[in-house]
């Protein structure tokens, strides 16, 4: 049996990419700190943001990340949860809009 | 939800050398994360040393009407221990001669010791005139005998700080059990119908806010916003401010840390948080906590975890203010909690 690919305790050890990559990865996690600073929007507004994004990127670490964050900001479960189908919509409708490409397509070869 | 103490239910972690054996050993002992001592040596701030006294905690028992699951007390309506009025007589023989300005009563619910009313009596004769205390809230509707205690804080001027975890009724009652929420939002309006919590009020009510799970308090201002936006649109509720607290990783939270596999993860993220200027601020350097029996510790964690204060002078029946002063503060691991992030203390963010 082969070890799994994700590690949820890998999590802890992202600060660590800046070890093989100072200068890159120094300015990735400033500009990401920065990112979620409060600015035009609030830090609260950004991190359910960031949640719908973790999941619509399938991203366990992020998910992990995100619910956490959104715990500690006092988020409740039913907010969290409109947040995901907020991306889920968004998911599900980029797919089904390119059915009128589809339509578009069977229009022009069997019109 | 809880409904019996660790202690009543003969759980391990009642015991106070379990908690501290489990603290200092696991990934602390292995070196995978520091020790509090090591990571404030980093920093130059080890050992903590006690400042000018400022505020007497007093426990005034572990009785409780609620059984909450974080509690650090490990309270609940099982847990007999209260304190005296003999032992409450020899704090007032302290209140007179030492330097500090506010008593902070605290327990399990201190309403609940039948001397309570007696000793905030007896204390504002002899010049208290700070009194701070820790209220559930839910004992106010308890009984009939606690229905006119509005009325009593009101006339000591006493400072209510009251525990509410959430502004919904669903994070609160799975914390702190079911109807505390509805309890707690009509002893907030009958409070703030005497006075309290009203904008430019003298009779100051704060709110205290703990995560309902292991994770850490978010940003104290942007909690105290949401609190007051939603108190105040659903119930009407004014309140003054709102304290931040980090739940400490001992007694019940410890046990539930544990239970849910979070212990570890947990202690990161205090590592993690780690703020060396929240050391210089910990309110163990300008209060003292004392147990129902008298004795006297750093603070009600301490208390909890029976590591009594470093000083020849134990016990309220020998207390020296000259050789508390200045003596060195007992940590262990769960001290993180008080200095994670902004910090936390019983008066909310310390830096």
């Amino acid at each position: 049996m082969s070890k799994p690919y994700y590690d949820a305790a890998d999590l802890r050890k992202f600060g660590k990419i800046t070890e093989w990559s100072e200068e890159l990865g120094t300015k990735f996690f400033d500009y990401y700190g920065k990112v979620f600073e409060e600015g035009a929007l609030t830090a609260r507004e950004k991190s359910l943001i960031a949640l719908a994004v973790a999941h619509t990127e399938q991203c366990p670490y992020c998910i992990d990340a995100y619910t956490k964050d959104t715990l500690q900001r006092g988020i409740t479960k039913e907010q969290m949860m409109e947040a995901i189908h907020v991306g889920a919509a968004i998911k599900s409708g980029a797919t089904l809009v390119h059915g009128v490409q589809m339509m578009n397509k069977v229009n022009k070869l069997d019109g | 939800m809880a409904t019996k103490s660790l202690k009543k239910l003969g759980n391990d972690l009642a015991q106070s050398n379990k908690q501290i054996e489990i603290l200092s050993n696991g990934i602390f002992k292995s070196g995978e994360l520091p020790t509090f001592k090591d990571k404030i040596s980093e920093t130059s701030q080890f050992p903590i040393k006690a400042k000018k006294l400022e505020i007497l905690q007093i426990n005034v028992g572990y009785m409780c009407n609620q059984v909450c699951d974080h509690c650090h007390v490990d309270a609940g309506p099982d847990r007999k221990e209260i304190m005296t009025r003999d032992t409450m007589r020899q704090c007032l023989e302290v209140i007179k001669n030492s330097g500090a300005h506010t008593l902070d009563l605290t327990g399990g619910a201190p309403e609940m010791n039948p001397d309570f009313r007696w000793f905030v009596e007896e204390a504002a004769k002899v010049g208290i005139t700070d009194f701070i205390v820790r209220s559930n809230l839910t004992i106010i509707r308890a009984n009939k005998k606690y229905y006119d205690l509005p009325d009593f804080f009101k006339k000591h001027n006493v400072h209510v700080v009251s525990s509410m975890p959430h502004w919904t009724k669903g994070k609160t009652d799975k914390q702190r059990g079911d109807g505390v929420f509805d309890k707690s939002i009509k002893a907030l309006q009958e409070l703030n119908a005497v006075g309290y919590g009203m904008p430019g009020s003298d009779l100051k009510l704060d709110l205290v806010y703990n995560p309902s799970g292991a994770f850490l308090p978010g940003d104290q201002v942007a909690m105290e916003k949401d609190f007051k936006k939603a108190l105040m649109d659903d119930f009407g509720i004014e309140f003054h401010n709102l304290f931040a607290i980090t739940n400490l990783p001992i007694a019940r939270f410890l046990d539930y840390l544990i239970a849910s596999e979070n212990y570890e993860d947990y202690m990161y993220s205090l590592v993690e948080a780690y703020n060396p200027a929240a050391v210089e601020n910990v309110m163990c350097t300008n209060t003292l906590s004392i147990s129902w029996d008298g004795y006297l510790f750093d603070c009600d964690f301490n208390q909890m975890l029976e590591l009594p204060v470093n000083s020849k002078s134990r016990h309220i029946s020998e207390f020296n203010e000259e050789l508390l002063e200045g003596r060195n503060i007992v940590i262990s691991q769960h001290c993180y909690g008080c200095t994670a992030g902004a910090g936390s203390s019983c008066q909310g963010v310390v830096a």
